[in-house]
């Protein structure tokens, strides 16, 4: 099934849901949604008869790099902070078709309901987006450092765009 | 000091200075610390095995740092590793020795800009004596540099480390 297909499915099942379908890139089309509540529509996702989407192949956070420098009417500047987004890339066994799905959050406040419970495997890469990224899976059993060291800097995430090296870690000095 | 065997051919007796032996009996049993990183670690595990054959220069991998007298950083050395490989080097008893194996554990290597988790060069955290450049370096380059750590433990003095 490709990916307009489970659209219409999907469309067809939440007809309130903010979904819409990203063909504009030249590579495969994959479905986007902008809204937090996640669980329902992975679930069916995973147990609708036509799709079985039993295992999560890959899930990762990803930075848009979309921040803009806004001008007020009065001459001050703001920064947009931008987006950040969470990639899911499912899979039927059963089935033999995949999908990857996209959920873009604001970077001030990025906050994704966990999808742990659905599929095993989100466990640990959320886990991973959530070092890296910050972004706040909700419902998440344990959500806590995964790779980097756990007296890593607070509220520093190495794989956002705006990420400056810090100049020391543990009296080591990191740059060149 | 010459061959051993034609020492003994003639008499039984070898005369030779305490510094000498001392050196001669270090550099042909250097210990290593079995410990590997990234890919150079499959070079060094290349080289020991039984084509290059580590072991002909009296290197043994030693499961315990207590016990061993080299140490071969062989590969990426990420800054959550550095404590780690600190405190290995602490536990080592004298005299020790670091051959810094590849590119990055020399200078950060691929890493050398973009590397947030890298430390740019073990030798910020630990000196070291031999440098093995190569990314990674062939088992002939580690062995060559294991030769260059023989030849300078050979000038060692009882007095100081060279």
């Amino acid at each position: 099934m490709t990916a307009e297909e489970i659209y219409k499915i999907l469309k067809e099942k939440f007809p309130n849901a903010n979904l819409e379908l990203d063909d504009s890139l030249p590579h495969e089309a994959f479905i986007t949604w902008n809204g937090v509540e996640f669980i329902e529509i992975a679930t069916f996702l995973r147990d609708e008869k036509e799709l079985l989407f039993d295992s999560l192949m890959n899930l990762s956070g990803v930075d848009d790099n979309n921040a803009k420098k806004v001008k007020n009417e009065d001459g001050t500047e703001t920064v947009e902070p931008g987006t950040l987004s969470v990639y899911y890339h499912l899979h039927s066994m059963q089935l033999n078709h995949k999908v990857t799905l996209k959920v873009s959050v604001p970077k001030d406040s990025p906050k994704v309901e966990s999808v742990e419970s659905i599929w095993k495997t989100a466990d640990w890469h959320e886990r991973e987006a959530y070092d890296m990224f910050g972004i706040i899976f909700l419902n998440h059993p344990n959500l806590e450092r995964i790779l980097l060291p756990y007296d890593w800097e607070e509220g520093s995430y190495p794989l956002r765009k705006d990420f400056e090296t810090p100049e020391f870690y543990n009296g080591m000095r990191i740059p060149y | 000091m010459g061959l051993l065997d034609q020492e003994f051919g003639e008499s039984s007796i070898v005369i030779t200075k305490a510094e000498d032996l001392l050196n001669w009996a270090r550099l042909s049993s250097l210990w290593q610390l079995g410990f590997g990183l990234a890919c150079c670690a499959i070079e060094m595990m290349a080289t020991s095995a039984s084509h290059y054959d580590f072991d002909r220069f009296g290197v043994i991998p030693r499961p315990s740092p207590r016990q061993a007298d080299i140490i071969i950083i062989s590969g990426t050395v990420t800054l959550k590793m550095a404590t780690r490989i600190k405190r290995l080097y602490e536990q080592m008893a004298d005299p020790k020795y670091i051959i810094s194996m590849g590119s990055c554990s020399n200078c950060g290597g691929p890493y050398w800009e973009h590397g947030y988790h890298v430390l740019k060069g073990i030798d910020r955290v630990i000196p070291v004596d031999v440098y093995v450049p190569g990314c990674p370096p062939r088992p002939e380059a580690l062995l060559e540099g294991l030769l260059k750590l023989q030849e300078k433990i050979r000038k060692e003095s009882l007095r100081k480390k060279v």
